[in-house]
């Protein structure tokens, strides 16, 4: 909403500059993004002192005259203007300053005598046509204080976000009356001119009756709960007054001529649009406010032939669509320079209709942002009166008999109860039922006789957002100003709720990444995807874009993409975020990952090698079995996998990760990428209980990690020996692994691959693998004989179950 | 040795074996560390050769006394003196070219928490103190929580200030943490104070200060008794604490689901209140939105509105870390370069 801070100041006389009134809106009504002063060409002019004033020596019409324009020096001028005084104030144009019409100051002789700068008249700073002489200013400002700070020149627009739920808002009577109840100022609605016509009383009707000749049948009261019309005869369509087109002007909007510029004035004072209809292109005479017909269409205003739904209202005269209700006129009936008679529309349209009809049509006006949000039901005949008494004073014409008010279910007034304990329960601070009537009538609020205990409260026509008690506490508090209300921290109680147990697994897995070295992102599901196996989003923003992962690395490929076209080669990204699958349902299954992405070098470059080893599948190995331990999970399993999967993660026979090749549209010298991908946690989106009902403290059955076990360090020594065995390439070495570890009993303490050689020795189809076992009896020193009798055991059986013997030395 | 007489002669000896100790174990000297060592071994104060063999002076005849402790001031100052210069040679030289000790050490990569990561664990660390937990909720919810029981009136212009991506009918990608609070009120009972970290979304095209997706913290109290003073003041000591001691504003806005609503400013990082470009010349910068919860929110989970009041407040961290950070281009944090993570090692 654009406001015109001349046009406020109009309405109530307060003090305050725009920022100030910036201030006082922001804090009690709403936010002003910004203030615009309109007239930036004066910026550069100042308040100047005039010291002395002489007569000039070779003329005799001309001043010399020393200027204080705060620069610390007095500055010779040249000034032609008969009443120039020594004492008084002007405004002043120093050399290198603009003037509104393009002309730019030098320093030039007149006459001999050096003019530094000029003195100006109103019409020099475009503020009028007087150019009898300079404008005298009538300020304390000190010389060289910005001439727009000390003379009311130009209107400044204020930008006010206005909220849904404030509609009123969105007019300068609105706004107005929140200036004037915060600073208990009186408000009135002055008009730059007198208002004499008068409009006899409407005729109200249930759903038709006649105004001025023309017939107006309502037969949509869903669509168009109130419609009230006049006809003006005789008027003569011209240019509007300066002061209407400023004021236009200055709220951002554009004059096209007197009578469609009133129907703008009062939309911007009283915040209901209208339309004018010229009378003599509607068939009929008639108007019908109704649906519109299947396979209707109008041409609107703005040119554009618009097919309508048989949802949408529309303004029809006896034959055709003539205007989408709340939201356009047609080009047919539009006023044009030719229009001597025309219809005046004042109407209230149903919010969610034209909210339903704006949709539709891709089509939005000020006039459908203000149905949409509200329009005041009850102000409809000031309003018609008020625009039809303009309409007479700047477009001549008369009045053609009672205005029509086809009204056929008025709005009974909203009373909500307000209870004065509730107020100091909510607030937090007392507030006595005196200074709540006192807040709350300043804005238009009315009270039946009450106690004092509880307050009836009539809620003013304008405040569609006030329904139940809340919203009343809500005025209390804004009027009062939420400055007013202390920063005490008082006393509370804790939270019981507690943690949600994937929050601390979130934070172990991100720890334990970090510390190895790698870098977090946070970024975006979207995935190009496919119908198959991808949950589609309805209304994407981009195709490539239209589906949500399944993997997070999926997203991490991209990331490592990106890195690669910046010629970052050595990438170690890892990101914990939610996957999405189709499960058959409208609801996808919804589980959060971890996923890690490593290419490159294993470490940055040191002088003490030629190049730090690249990241390889030992590597991305590590980094899942590290994120299973920092998950606490000792039962999962990495299983080797086919193609680019290199292991996956099985727990329980079930699938929860995998380690794999990425393959990436990577440049030739692109290191290998490995990525690493683990489920944390299914995401439960159920509902927690029905609308309206709680369920309180079922456990949750999602994971916690386990808690860590101490283990006694050992006081007894170890025995460590090394075997190198003879494995056929097609024997996992898990396997051997396992047989190692049933053989040699409880006293194996670890189990440890130190070699793997092939070559020289190894018969084709082996490979000799070293393992180094180490026992130890937690209670005594183990003898040599054991170990060896362990040893013996452990080939025995090692020969007997894989046919692998001990590699000969 | 015995606690015995002891003669000169062996007393001698002793000192030229220990002078003689001296040559062999300077080859073992490459850094002062080294160096330190052989020092302690001589001259140590508990056990060093010097100390214990002047323990013998006391049982020499009284006769050879002087000439055994002229001689072991001799020795031993031989030894300080070769120790003092082995020390100078040490620190002014490297101890060979090979071992250019300017050169670069050998690092890992550092990793690094996401920087929206490091503003929501630093938020989370004060509202712990004040007594919240985390919460959680899914990414894909139903509109009943999404919109309804926050309520969001139907095709409501309130609407407008949520641009939606939807999967089905009814099933939409969550516009805000805010159902988390419906659903931690429906899971359990007052007294509940709980932030809700998580990703939202809006069908905002992606520029240089929107994103499609995007990080909000939610922060919600709910107990009886609890009034806008408990509201405001929390806020604000919550602004202390994270942005050092400033000035807060409460404006009033609104919300379907507080009542009464705010936004907090806080006093511009840039400029300190005075006004600048940053904050528009109004000293303020807006830090997040909030107010009392609505009645009917807490109504819509079951729960007796006469009985519990509360507050909530949602902000973006994503937006606090780039006025921290300087961060000119929201789209920086999605890009994900390297180079940029990198910056954020803690």
């Amino acid at each position: 909403m654009n406001a015109s801070y001349a046009w406020l100041k109009s309405f109530v006389p307060f003090p305050h500059s725009p920022a100030e009134l910036r201030d006082l809106l922001t804090a009690r009504a709403a936010t002003v993004d910004d203030v615009v002063p309109l007239r930036a060409d004066l910026e550069t002019i100042v308040v100047g002192l005039v010291v002395e004033a002489a007569a000039h020596p070779d003329s005799d019409h001309l001043h010399v005259t020393k200027v204080d324009a705060g620069t610390g020096e007095l500055l010779d001028v040249v000034c032609g203007a008969p009443n120039v005084r020594a004492g008084s104030k002007y405004p002043f144009a120093g050399v290198g300053t603009t003037l509104p019409g393009g002309l730019t100051l030098e320093r030039r002789k007149i006459r001999g005598q050096w003019s530094n700068g000029m003195l100006c008249s109103a019409r020099e700073l475009q503020l009028g046509d007087e150019h009898d002489g300079i404008l005298e200013l009538d300020t304390d400002a000190a010389p060289g204080t910005p001439f727009l700070h000390a003379y009311p020149a130009g209107d400044t627009r204020l930008v006010i976000d206005v909220l849904p739920n404030r509609p009123d808002l969105l007019s300068h009577v609105g706004v107005a009356r929140e200036i004037a109840a915060a600073t208990r100022l009186p408000m009135s609605r002055e008009l730059p001119v007198a208002l004499t016509a008068s409009v006899p009383a409407a005729v109200r009707v249930a759903a038709r009756g006649t105004t001025g000749g023309v017939s107006v049948r309502l037969d949509d009261a869903a669509g168009c709960p109130r419609y009230m019309g006049v006809v003006i005869r005789g008027v003569r369509v011209a240019p509007s007054p300066a002061w209407l087109t400023d004021r236009l002007v200055a709220v951002g909007s554009r004059a096209i001529n007197n009578i469609v510029d009133v129907t703008n004035y009062v939309m911007h004072e009283s915040g209901q649009p209208m339309h004018a209809f010229d009378v003599a292109k509607l068939a009929g005479p008639a108007l019908v406010i109704r649906r519109a017909r299947d396979g209707e269409t109008i041409v609107t205003l703005d040119g554009v032939s618009r097919a309508l739904r048989t949802d949408t209202t529309v303004i029809a005269d006896a034959e055709h669509a003539q205007a989408i209700a709340g939201v356009m006129g047609g080009s047919t009936s539009e006023v044009s320079d030719a229009t001597t008679d025309l219809l005046l529309e004042v109407a209230h349209f149903d919010p969610a209709s034209v909210r339903r009809a704006r949709v539709a049509l891709g089509l939005a006006t000020d006039a459908s942002y203000r149905f949409e949000r509200y329009v005041d039901i009850e102000n409809a005949a000031h309003v018609l009166e008020r625009t039809a008494q303009l309409i007479v004073a700047l477009a001549g014409g008369r009045i053609d008999g009672e205005p029509v008010d086809v009204y056929p279910d008025p709005r009974a007034p909203r009373h909500v109860p307000l209870r004065v304990a509730r107020v100091e329960r909510l607030l937090g601070v007392a507030v006595a039922a005196r200074d709540i009537k006192e807040l709350l009538t300043a804005v238009g609020f009315a009270f039946a006789a009450g106690d004092g205990v509880a307050l009836e409260v009539t809620v003013p026509a304008w405040r569609s957002d006030v329904i139940g008690e809340i919203d009343l506490i809500e005025e209390v508090a804004r009027l009062r100003g939420y400055e007013s209300f202390p920063d005490d921290l008082r006393p509370f109680r804790v939270g019981t709720s507690p943690d949600a147990p994937r929050a601390s697994l979130e934070r172990a897995v991100r720890t334990r990444l970090v510390a190895a070295g790698l870098l977090e992102t946070r970024s975006m599901p979207f995935v190009a995807g496919a119908d198959e196996g991808f949950v589609r989003v309805a209304n994407p923003l981009a195709a490539n874009e239209g589906y949500l992962r399944r993997e997070v690395l999926d997203t991490l490929a991209r990331r490592a993409e990106y890195n690669l076209a910046r010629m970052q080669r050595n990438v170690r990204l890892f990101e914990i975020g939610a996957t999405f699958a189709p499960s058959g349902s409208a609801m996808p299954v919804e589980e959060v990952h971890v996923a890690a992405l490593v290419m490159g070098a294993r470490r940055p470059p040191h002088f003490t090698e030629q190049s730090p080893p690249a990241f390889d599948a030992w590597d991305a190995k590590a980094l899942a079995e590290e994120l299973l331990d920092a998950m606490r999970i000792a039962d999962a399993s990495l299983v080797p996998g086919d193609g680019d999967v290199l292991w996956n993660v099985r727990r329980a026979g079930e699938h929860i990760g995998g380690v794999s090749r990425v393959t990436l549209d990577a440049p030739v010298w692109a290191a290998p990428a490995f990525g690493i991908e683990i489920r944390l946690a299914a995401v439960d989106s159920s509902p927690v209980a029905p609308a309206g009902a709680h369920a309180p403290a079922a456990t949750s059955a999602a994971p916690t990690r386990a808690a860590i076990a101490y283990r006694a360090l050992p006081t007894t020594p170890s025995s460590e020996i090394d075997v190198a065995l003879l494995v056929p390439s097609n024997l996992p070495a898990a396997m051997v692994e396992e047989t190692i570890r049933a053989a040699a009993g409880g006293l194996l303490e670890s189990l440890v691959v130190v070699d793997e050689y092939h070559g020289d020795g190894v018969p084709a189809g082996f490979r000799s693998i070293a393992w180094r076992l180490t026992f130890r009896d937690p209670a005594r020193t183990l003898q040599s004989k054991e170990i060896a009798g362990r040893r013996e055991k452990i080939l025995r059986t090692l020969e007997k179950e894989h046919n692998v013997r001990q590699r000969s030395s | 040795m015995t606690d015995s007489v002891v003669s000169l002669q062996e007393f001698l000896d002793e000192l030229r074996l220990i002078e003689n100790e001296l040559p062999s174990m300077l080859e073992t000297v490459h850094e002062t560390i080294d160096l330190d060592r052989v020092h302690v071994h001589f001259l140590g104060r508990q056990s060093g050769r010097f100390r214990l063999v002047s323990a013998w002076l006391g049982r020499l005849p009284q006769a050879d006394k002087p000439r055994a402790g002229a001689e072991l001031n001799r020795v031993k100052s031989a030894v300080e003196s070769v120790l003092a210069s082995k020390s100078g040679e040490l620190a002014t030289a490297p101890a060979s070219a090979r071992d250019d000790l300017t050169l670069p050490a050998r690092h890992r990569w550092l990793g690094a928490k996401h920087p929206v990561t490091i503003v929501l664990e630093e938020i989370e660390a004060i509202f712990r103190e004040l007594g919240f937990t985390v919460a959680l909720g899914p990414e894909v919810e139903r509109e009943w929580y999404n919109f309804g029981a926050l309520n969001f009136p139907p095709n409501h212009p309130a609407m407008d200030l949520h641009d939606t991506l939807y999967l089905e009918d009814d099933v939409l990608l969550r516009t805000h943490t805010s159902p988390v609070q419906v659903r931690t009120l429906q899971a359990h009972t007052p007294p509940i104070r709980i932030l809700a970290p998580g990703n939202v979304y809006r069908r905002d095209f992606f520029d240089a200060s929107h994103a499609p997706m995007f990080t909000q913290l939610e922060g919600l109290a709910v107990d009886e008794g609890i009034t806008f003073v408990d509201f405001k003041a929390t806020l604000a000591h919550f602004a202390d604490r994270f942005f050092g001691r400033t000035k807060t504003r409460f404006r009033p806005s609104y919300f379907p689901f507080t009542e009464p609503s705010a936004e907090m400013d806080v006093e511009c990082r840039n400029c300190g209140g005075a006004g600048c470009v940053v904050c528009k010349s109004t000293g303020w910068m807006e830090i997040m939105g909030c107010g009392m919860v609505h009645p009917s929110v807490i109504e819509a989970a079951g729960h007796d509105s006469e009985r519990y009041t509360g507050w909530a407040f949602g902000m973006g961290p994503g937006r606090v870390a780039m006025l921290r950070y300087g961060i000119p281009d929201i789209r920086i944090l999605y890009d994900s370069d390297v180079r940029f993570l990198e910056q954020f090692a803690e």
